[in-house]
């Protein structure tokens, strides 16, 4: 009885679960963390599908890791290493490309090729676009402050933001409400007039949300993409050596040097609740385990609609978890190729291969596909982020082969016609990805040595997540800041006393981030008045 | 250039006439100045040749500003004032709704839960849209170098968000930003009543109900009242024109000269200053303050002229969205038409066509690539039946807004385009009404496009510019002209362009006048 | 969706080269690598030159004794032509353009809304409705940008010619040697045509040394017989070429402001407080508030009527040898005022010069008292240094020769 009594237990081991585990178990306190899976991470890992490759079969690209969390936690003593990788591009329909290039003037020439105007507007872009970033860093590692309330702590956080936004010129502060507020396309238009370099600018701007790059709000997901950084650089991006399960890897490894518990195998049934109060938890395979304080890191209508007893909520919580949108809007492939395959159409030696690569060279074909998914099909002209990890990161594959990564926009979760996913579907599905990849890459499919798609409905199965939204929520206004994940509980405190949030559905949103894990642990903490591990506010 | 004015006012639709008349109420020399030979703008009534009343562009009256009625004294006899929408059903089974009230014609489905939800919904979007409609008679508050009025406004707008109450504020700052299906699916489970109500959101915008923001566009619809009802609809006795008439008759009463058919070439610039406006004719008049009712590109390119302004400005200027959706389409018919399932007394209703979320949202997928929907969403009215005095011999009339016709069609608005779009709204109304095609006699197409030529406006667009979220308040038309003056001193805005925005409603006309008198002291 | 990609053929990929990299050769780079010893090369928009040939001190008293080359086929330069050219041009820069007349080339700056500085240039003017504008930034999107509303035509032409800055004492023997009859009535700020080697050879007796010289403006493909006359013609008259170290030092000599290095382009920084306006950088002799309309007018006003303006721009002379780079300025020893922007011992005068950015009143009404913080490098022994600072007028190096017409042969 006493050995399965805790200060704290966790439900789920994705990155968030295990920042927020970290952070407690640093803080002293005796830390469970249970996951469904037999593997760790959520959907940060590495898994060995086919023999020889390592795929990291969910996320797959690393740059929002706050930098704070993997300097206090040191995680590279625990083995992470995150290596930026530059290049990337978009495959044109014309026979032409597009090439992301590192060097400010060799990229300058690159746009000038598509548009001269553009290739010199990019730069009041990018400042533009960074003095947002600069403007939002601060929040991710903050508690949204609820407007609704008097208390203090509330209004000071107000105070913060309210001054941080003076600080910009006037002019700033409207493009700033303007930017907050636009449609992606809408934005990208202010700036650029080349149909290809607004294409590639926008992917930012839909993947993992479930609304087209002409959709108002959309400039913002620009921005949760653009304001991760390596080292400083802020819109950088890199891959996790090994892997994305080597951030969950790090953070299991830091956890447990810690003193922390993890049981891997261990889905969560119920949480127990009485008088009011979390008591703990119990299995599917009927196990109980105490403890006063349980942090969910699963997706907040998983938490409240599938492990909570309704009846211990207030109806007006649950009405609000309910309609919480979750949409599946993506879908991934993860492929295992004989070797580099051929696109003709760029040399061979062009640093596209070593980045984000794109067949989307408009905004409209992104629209239309975003249409298919209004329709309750996946794209039939898809937006694809195609990336070969290996090109960087040496670990993922025997020599000379690949590994590469596919991620799909957009695929819908509920198909028309009550269509199932599994079966046909899935495989036309892959059909139409593989198909897309090979007009420009002839020898493609005969590379391929292994594949493993995932709906939507497949990634909801696996790590869980409602819908397979890679977000656990849409990133619209309705549902950021204090309205996430609902008004009123947005602070990582549930309804019920002990019960917390810490997973993507709260502020500040989805992504490998870790700020959701560390803001959660830092309220628990402040709560149960322990050593508090997690800096800032 | 004998005569001096003290405010010139560029064109004479209804937000320059009320410009007009609040000037010359307070005592100042006004000179109106109309490029077509009528006045009225996108309000006008015109009479066919057998005598039928048409209303050219607008057909209804939302929120004419109750300060202008009071203020300037309008008498606008109104033929309906809280006219019912009718949700046409293909099966001829309809959704009638007046205020909050939802019934079903002809045994239409309608739950009682659908029923309730949505008073609930609408007067939740109601309590909110009241906290926007405090800002409509005011001139937008600067975010930094506020004066006391802006300080106020600000301050007013927090408290008036607080009073709600802590529940209502939550849902406020929630949903402001949202889609208006979701917020619809959210709470009610009825395609048609769902389809309706979702395109009230969208009528005359870029947006569609699952484009964010359409919430918005909802609640500022429902901001301002008619005749104290808050969101109703009328149309006037005599036509919308009426309104237009009225206000003249405000302005000349007050003093105000009006001139016709009198074109305006460009404004006369002097030491950083306008001073007046130079006529097509080559006339010059000069008068202490300027100010344009027409669009804000109109205004700053055609007839200020870039040269005046700073290159910043001038580059946001040429980006904003003012490009319209809405066709207007007039039918006149033989005879009172039949819809299937509606008594003739039903016909004195607005009538709309948009029997789902997605039907609506399939027509607005046209517009985003530059096509027209082949299955456009409809809103009919009839003045000829709601205003008995404006029927001709027998004669009626379908006043047809037909949503989504984009300006800038791929393939260019040519006559072929022009009767493929009346061609698809007939077929349209044929599925409800279906003898109506062999009622017409005459039919008049109008474009966003043909808008844009008939009333100079650029773009086409009944609202000048978009109603989105970032071009409203301090963001319309544009940073650095958001509060009627412009960069240039004498020139002010006083157009749909400017806050509040478009339809009839007067605001933006009595907003920029008062801004004039405060800054003359 | 129907798909169709154009034949991949190898001739595509041949017209649609690869970018290799971001450095471009220019017109000259042949010869340049010839001269260069050192192998020393910097970026210039785009642009490898030669940060120096042979010993920075050498060339720099090339420059300030004979006659040098430097490249400056980088510099961006714009045609602007049409019925709204002079309209377009007069709302682009603080300056009156319409003084400027046929055959004359201007200085000039130019700001965004708020009145903050995005670069500066030189305007030629060609006639009536034709104007180059050269700048070291890039300016077409602000270029494009602005001509919204006027009938002009902007053409990029980079690309198009290349330049030399002709620069030294012997520079106007030199070219009379090559044979370029009239060149001895171009005046300062003057532009000729002059026939060579079948093409059109444009002088202007422009340049940012401070000191005689010209600016010589050719077609690419004679780019490097224009290089190899002058330095046949000069062979007697201590030619050589020079790369930026050395003209950096003769540029602080001359007092010019560098864009990049003492003031940032105002739409490309983060923070609104980081954009300078003309009278912060002391260019209010720019500023024609008389002339009508022009980008910034409004907000300078505002500036100037309010005397709002935050810093002040000024040359300062410091006591010892060890040039201010990067150093902060304080008021007696404690009070942190500003920072330096450029700094270099000069050579020729023997003297610690240095340009500053101090924050108003100092530098305006405050000038006494001031000192440098330096940070000096003894043997790898780092002292601090605080040595006193004086304002003194710019240009620091100001030698008659560079305004006499006919200048003189030596």
């Amino acid at each position: 009885m006493n050995k399965s009594r805790y200060d704290a237990i966790i439900i789920g081991a994705g990155h968030n679960g295990l920042t927020a585990a970290c952070f407690m178990a640093k803080a002293g306190l005796k830390v469970l963390v249970l996951e469904k899976n037999d593997y760790l991470g959520g959907a940060a890992v590495s898994l060995e599908l086919h023999p020889g490759w390592t795929y990291s079969n969910c996320s797959y690209v690393c740059s929002l890791l706050r930098p704070e969390i993997v300097r206090d936690l040191n995680l590279p003593k625990y083995g992470l290493q995150v290596i930026p990788y530059s290049g990337g591009g978009v495959f044109m329909q014309n026979g032409d490309h597009l090439c992301n290039y590192n060097d400010h003037d060799a990229h300058r020439l690159e746009l000038a090729r598509h548009s001269k105007k553009d290739s010199e507007a990019y730069d009041r872009y990018s400042t533009d676009l960074m003095r947002q970033c600069r403007f939002i860093k601060p929040l991710l590692m903050r508690m949204a402050p609820d407007p609704t309330s008097f208390k203090p702590r509330d209004l000071g956080e107000l105070a913060y933001l309210g001054k941080r936004f003076l600080d910009f010129s006037e002019a700033q502060m409207a493009e700033t409400l303007r930017f907050w507020t636009m449609s992606v396309a809408e934005f990208l238009d202010e700036y650029f007039e080349s149909d290809v370099i607004k294409a590639y600018y926008a992917g930012s701007g839909i993947i993992g949300t479930a609304l087209g790059p002409m959709s108002p709000g959309t400039a913002y997901v620009l921005l949760h993409h653009y304001m991760g950084e390596v080292d400083g650089n802020i819109g950088a991006w890199g891959f996790a050596r090994g892997g994305m399960g080597s951030i969950s890897k790090a953070m299991a490894a830091c956890f447990e040097d810690h003193g922390g518990e993890i049981r891997s195998g261990c889905g969560v049934d119920k949480v127990l609740v009485k008088n009011g109060r979390t008591v703990g938890v119990v299995l599917k395979n009927g196990d109980d385990y105490y403890a006063n304080t349980v942090i969910s890191n699963a997706d907040v209508k998983h938490t409240f609609l599938d492990i909570v007893e309704r009846d211990d909520l207030p109806e007006d919580f649950v009405r609000q978890v309910e309609r919480f949108k979750i949409r599946g809007s993506s879908g991934k492939l993860n492929i295992a190729l004989d070797g580099m395959p051929e696109f003709p159409q760029v040399p061979k030696d062009s640093p596209i291969f070593n980045g984000d690569m794109h067949f989307t060279d408009s905004i409209e074909r992104m629209e239309r596909g975003y249409d298919d998914w209004k329709n309750g099909t996946w794209s039939k002209d898809p937006y694809l982020d195609m990336l070969l990890p290996t090109r960087i990161d040496p670990t993922m594959a025997p020599p000379g082969k690949h590994y590469m990564t596919v991620f799909v926009q957009y695929a819908p979760y509920h198909l028309a016609n009550n269509e199932s996913w599994d079966g046909a579907n899935r495989d036309a599905f892959a059909q139409t990805v593989f198909n897309q990849i090979s007009e420009y890459s002839p020898n493609f499919k005969d590379m391929i040595l292994h594949y493993e798609c995932r709906t939507p409905l497949d990634i909801e199965r696996e790590a869980g997540i409602t819908e397979g939204n890679i977000f656990q929520g849409e990133l619209t206004f309705d549902q950021l800041l204090f309205n996430r994940p609902v008004p009123g509980y947005a602070q990582y405190r549930s309804p019920i006393k002990g019960l917390y949030m810490c997973g993507s559905s709260t502020h500040p949103g989805g992504g490998v981030m870790g700020a959701p894990g560390a803001n959660a642990a830092r309220e628990v903490l402040r709560d149960l008045g322990a050593r508090q591990t997690v800096r800032g506010y | 250039m004998t005569t001096r004015y003290d405010s010139i006012v560029i064109g004479a639709g209804h937000n320059g006439l009320t410009c007009a008349a609040y000037l010359a109420k307070a005592g100042k020399k006004v000179l109106v100045l109309e490029a077509n030979d009528r006045i009225g703008g996108m309000a006008i009534t015109e009479q066919a040749a057998d005598g039928v009343l048409i209303p050219t562009c607008a057909h209804l009256l939302y929120q004419l500003h109750p300060d202008v009625i009071r203020d300037l004294d309008l008498k606008v006899k109104m033929a309906a004032s809280s006219l019912p929408t009718i949700a046409l059903g293909s099966d001829g089974r309809h959704l009638k709704i007046l205020g909050e009230t939802v019934t079903a014609l002809n045994g239409a489905d309608l739950s009682a839960k659908d029923t309730e939800n949505y008073v609930l919904v609408m007067r939740d979007l109601k309590k909110f849209a009241r906290v926007l409609g405090a800002l409509l008679g005011q001139k937008p508050p600067h975010l930094k170098n506020r004066d006391w009025e802006d300080t106020k406004t600000l301050l007013k707008l927090g408290l008036s968000i607080r009073m709600m109450g802590r529940k209502s504020m939550q849902e406020f700052l929630r949903i402001a930003l949202l889609n208006i299906a979701d917020q619809l699916e959210d709470h009610l489970e009825n395609d048609l009543l769902m389809g309706v109500t979702a395109m009230e959101a969208v009528w005359g915008t870029h947006l569609a109900p699952r484009s964010p923001g359409s919430v918005l566009s909802l609640m500022y619809k429902l901001a301002g009242s008619l005749e104290g009802t808050q969101g109703g609809i009328g149309i006037p006795a005599g036509g919308i024109g009426k309104v237009s008439e009225a206000l003249e008759q405000a302005a000349t009463r007050a003093g105000a000269t009006i001139r016709t058919n009198t074109p305006v070439k460009s404004m006369l610039v002097e030491n950083d200053t306008v001073i007046g406006v130079e006529l097509e004719s080559g006339e010059k008049i000069l008068a202490a303050s300027v100010a344009s009712s027409a669009d804000p590109q109109r205004t700053f390119l055609s007839l200020l002229g870039a040269e005046h302004l700073d290159a910043g400005f001038t580059r946001r200027l040429g980006k904003i969205r003012n490009r319209g959706d809405a066709a207007k389409i007039n039918l006149v018919l033989d005879g009172l038409p039949e819809f299937t399932g509606l008594s003739q007394q039903d016909l004195a209703a607005k009538l709309v066509i948009a029997p789902s979320i997605d039907y609506v949202e399939k027509a607005f997928n046209h517009a985003k690539y530059g096509e027209f929907s082949e299955h456009p969403a409809l809103e009919v009215t009839l003045p000829t039946v709601v205003d008995q005095s404006s029927a001709g011999t027998g004669r009626h009339v379908l006043s047809i807004v037909a949503q989504y016709a984009p300006h800038q069609l791929k393939a260019g608005w040519s006559d072929e385009q022009r009767a493929a779009l009346g061609e698809a709204v007939i077929r349209k109304l044929e599925g409800y009404a279906p003898n109506i095609r062999k009622q017409i006699i005459s039919q008049q197409v109008l474009t966003p496009a043909d808008l844009e030529q008939l009333f100079n406006v650029t773009g086409g667009h009944w609202h000048h510019l978009e109603i989105q979220v970032d071009q409203l308040l301090m963001m319309r038309p544009l940073h650095g002209t958001a509060q009627y003056e412009t960069p240039v001193a004498g020139l002010y805005l006083c157009g749909a362009g400017a806050h509040p925005g478009g339809n009839v409603t007067g605001a933006p006309g009595m907003n920029a006048a008062k801004r004039i008198l405060s800054r003359k002291g | 969706m129907s798909k169709s990609l154009s034949p991949k053929t190898p001739e595509i990929l041949s017209a649609r080269p690869r970018v290799n990299a971001g450095r471009k050769p220019t017109p000259f780079h042949a010869r340049q690598v010839e001269k260069s010893e050192t192998n020393d090369w910097t970026l210039w928009a785009g642009y490898s030159i030669p940060n120096s040939y042979t010993s920075v001190e050498l060339e720099y008293f090339s420059i300030r004794n004979g006659a040098t080359l430097y490249d400056i086929s980088p510099m961006c330069k714009y045609r602007i032509k049409g019925p709204d050219a002079e309209r377009f041009m007069n709302r682009f820069v603080p300056r009156d353009v319409r003084k400027i007349k046929p055959g004359r080339v201007a200085y000039a700056i130019w700001c965004n809304d708020d009145g903050h500085v995005l670069d500066d240039g030189t305007i030629f003017r060609f006639g009536p409705d034709d104007f180059r504008l050269c700048s070291q930034e890039r300016q077409y999107a602000w270029l494009m940008d602005s001509a919204l509303g006027f009938d002009v035509e902007i053409l990029d032409e980079t690309d198009d010619i290349a330049a030399l800055q002709f620069q030294g004492p012997t520079t106007f023997a030199i070219l009379e040697a090559m044979g370029l009859k009239g060149v001895e009535t171009l005046k300062p700020f003057d532009l000729q045509h002059f026939s060579f080697a079948g093409t059109e050879l444009m002088i202007s007796r422009t340049g940012f040394t401070g000191d005689l010289g010209y600016e010589l403006w050719i077609e690419p493909g004679k780019a490097l017989e224009l290089w190899d006359a002058l330095m046949a013609a000069g062979a007697d008259r201590t030619i050589s070429p020079v790369g930026s170290l050395a003209l950096d030092m003769t540029r602080i000599e001359a007092g010019f402001i560098q864009p990049a290095v003492d003031f940032l382009h105002a739409e490309h920084v983060v923070r609104h407080t980081r954009g300078r306006s003309p009278f912060e950088l002391g260019l209010d002799w720019q500023v024609d508030f008389t002339k009508g309309h022009f980008t910034g007018r409004r907000a300078l006003l505002k500036e100037k009527e309010a005397n709002s303006s935050r810093y002040c721009f000024v040359g300062l002379e410091i006591e010892g040898n060890k040039p201010a780079h990067n150093a902060l300025v304080y008021h007696k020893q404690k009070k942190e005022i500003g920072h330096i922007t450029s700094a270099v011992w000069s050579p020729t005068m023997k003297n610690n010069l240095a340009m500053a950015l101090l924050q108003r009143p100092f530098g305006v009404d405050i000038t006494e008292d001031l000192w440098v913080e330096i940070y000096v490098d003894k043997e790898l022994k780092w002292d601090r240094v605080m040595a006193r600072a004086k304002i003194v007028d710019r240009p620091f190096f100001n030698p008659p020769r560079k305004r006499q017409t006919p200048p003189a042969r030596f």
